[in-house]
């Protein structure tokens, strides 16, 4: 399967990445050659196979009860934050 | 007498109860280490002085007090995937390059309780993904046994510090191969435990239902004490496993006597290096000298362990990895335009060429019209690839293999065709698609290069693994080598 340059542009756009022009010929080029690789998946008789989600037979998600456990610590968390202004993350205005 | 970098954890940690050695002494002679080894290999991305020489003085203190505890005072040197708490944890990428954990790992914080002083914070593949540490944003770790030769990834950091002697040991993480790949290219002991028995907590996500934190050590004695301290449930993980852990000290030493190895036979494939499987060979006779029965298994499904991995990896990768956004931690673009150029340009520049190629991956998979066709498809052949093993499990006790086709190639061999890096990975995939522990020892020597022996088992066999593999180490020396130069 090959891909071509718009398919490029609209997987960047849904993934929220932005590729100057010079690295695109590469991701065509390297994203066609990684979907080839997992084409030979095709090869598997799959019809009657349930999928695995979960590498360990019979785990079940764990539930624990709704309480409030953890504590307040914005502003340690915010010192990684890149722009924080009175306690809120600042982004660039989505409302005009 | 044997000079300190070359002692076991076990012999540290006896030299620090009865030879009057102080953790603080043998913390600085490994700081020393890294510091005259550093600008040659590249193995960390941050080294600890201070912080470390601090917990010393603290594990001195207890060793004083007479306290308990097998690993009081040993150093050891975290992959920088582990967040610690107060230090910059940035996975190998410019996107955490300035990122402060503000907690620890329940990896960190229970071998910080155990008493282990931290050395420093360990290179590695950009968030994991890579099998030679050329994706780092902090440059490529060089193998200390060729330093024109990749370490093998995306623990690189972690194999090469260890192998050099620069620590006695470290942690490491496991998605595809990524500890026991190194292992094998680095000369030294790798485990990689069976999915949800070491906590992700604290450890930076990739792909969640295959990542599984484990160590890279010089032996099996070493991954077992250290395991012991490490591994268990954390209700902070919600793929954990509650069961207890054993103490994998205690059952090194059973013999192998009857012992069944299956020998995986899609592995002796035309992509195997002749002299890599004569070494293997070799490591097979020594095992069946010592009481065990060999015979050869198929795993029909293994072969499409690399095109399976390379559709659900990227497709958890590139979910786990939407967290960056420049907004709350992480880098952020210079004046963004708007929200969405924020996001666009902050991912755009902040990630690696690797990494963007799997979260593009992961996002076609999973976008509507295709999901069916590569992400569930994937998922069912997964579900073939454990059944393979679990059939083959009703046969014989573990299954044995090369870990790596080839040895260690060179720096800038396999970059520029990613499919030819992740083939790879082709012997190391199978395990953590079926969340199966393995383990990788050194056996041998091809033209100066070490190879690895894998050994893998069904669910929660450490124990066994470690015998086997500790068994195998008292009648060879290959874990005892040290790279020319680094002795």
């Amino acid at each position: 399967m090959s891909l071509s340059r718009q398919d490029i542009d609209k997987i960047a756009h849904l993934a929220r990445l932005a590729l100057t022009e010079s690295e695109i010929p590469a991701y065509v080029e390297n994203l066609s050659r990684i979907l080839a690789l997992v084409g030979e998946l095709e090869r598997a008789e799959t019809n009657q196979v349930e999928p695995m989600a979960h590498p360990l037979p019979g785990q079940r998600q764990r539930l624990r009860t709704d309480a409030v456990t953890a504590t307040d610590q914005h502003e340690l968390y915010q010192r990684n934050a890149p722009q924080v202004e009175a306690g809120l993350y600042l982004v660039p205005r989505v409302i005009e | 007498m044997t000079a300190l970098h070359e002692l076991s954890v076990a012999e540290l940690s006896k030299a620090l109860r009865t030879r009057g050695l102080s953790s603080v002494e043998l913390t600085r002679a490994f700081l020393a280490r890294i510091e005259q080894h550093q600008g040659k290999l590249n193995a960390f991305i941050s080294i600890l002085y201070d912080t470390a020489l601090a917990e010393a003085q603290r594990a001195d203190a207890r060793l004083r007090l007479g306290e308990a505890g097998a690993l009081i005072g040993v150093p050891l040197a975290h992959k920088d995937i582990f967040c610690t708490q107060g230090h910059k944890t940035t996975c190998g990428s410019r996107m955490l390059a300035d990122f402060v954990s503000p907690y620890d790992a329940t990896v960190v914080a229970r071998l910080r309780a155990a008493g282990v002083v931290t050395l420093g914070k360990t290179n590695m593949d950009e968030f994991a993904m890579g099998s030679s540490n050329e994706t780092s944003y902090f440059g490529p770790v060089r193998n200390p046994w060729d330093l024109t030769r990749v370490p093998g990834g995306s623990s690189g950091g972690s194999a090469a510090a260890v192998a050099a002697r620069l620590t006695p040991a470290a942690t490491a993480t496991d998605t595809g191969g990524s500890i026991r790949q190194p292992a094998a290219l680095c000369g030294i002991t790798g485990i990689k435990p069976t999915y949800g028995r070491v906590s992700r907590f604290g450890m930076i996500a990739f792909a969640s239902s295959l990542d599984q934190g484990g160590l890279l050590t010089r032996s099996a004695e070493d991954s077992a004490l250290l395991l012991s301290a490490m591994a268990g449930f954390d209700e902070r993980d919600s793929t954990s496993v509650e069961l207890p852990v054993p103490d994998y000290a205690a059952t090194l030493e059973q013999p192998l006597k009857g012992l069944k190895i299956g020998l995986l036979k899609e592995f002796f494939d035309d992509g195997l290096d002749a002299d890599t499987a004569q070494r293997i060979r070799d490591a097979l006779e020594v095992l069946h000298q010592q009481g065990a029965t060999l015979r050869e298994v198929s795993l029909p499904h293994l072969p499409l362990s690399v095109p399976t991995y390379y559709v659900v990896a990227p497709a958890e990768c590139s979910s786990n990895l939407a967290r960056y956004d420049g907004v709350r931690f992480g880098y952020r673009c210079d004046n963004p335009r708007d929200l969405l150029d924020l996001y666009q340009r902050s991912r755009g520049e902040g990630f690696g060429a690797e990494v963007k190629r799997r979260i593009m991956t992961g996002t076609y998979v999973l976008s509507a019209g295709y999901y069916d066709a590569y992400y569930l498809k994937a998922q069912r052949v997964r579900a073939l690839i454990s059944a393979d093993f679990e059939r083959a499990f009703h046969e014989v006790d573990v299954l044995i293999g090369p870990t790596t086709p080839t040895p260690a190639f060179e720096l800038g061999a396999k970059t520029s065709n990613p499919v030819t890096m992740y083939l790879n990975d082709i012997y190391t995939i199978g395990a953590n698609l079926a969340g199966l522990p393995a383990i990788s020892v050194p056996c041998g020597l091809v033209q100066g290069l070490p190879v690895g022996l894998q050994i893998v088992g069904p669910h929660f066999a450490e124990p066994k693994l470690l015998n086997v593999a500790h068994r195998y180490q008292q009648e060879t020396d290959w874990h005892r080598r040290a790279p020319p130069g680094f002795s």
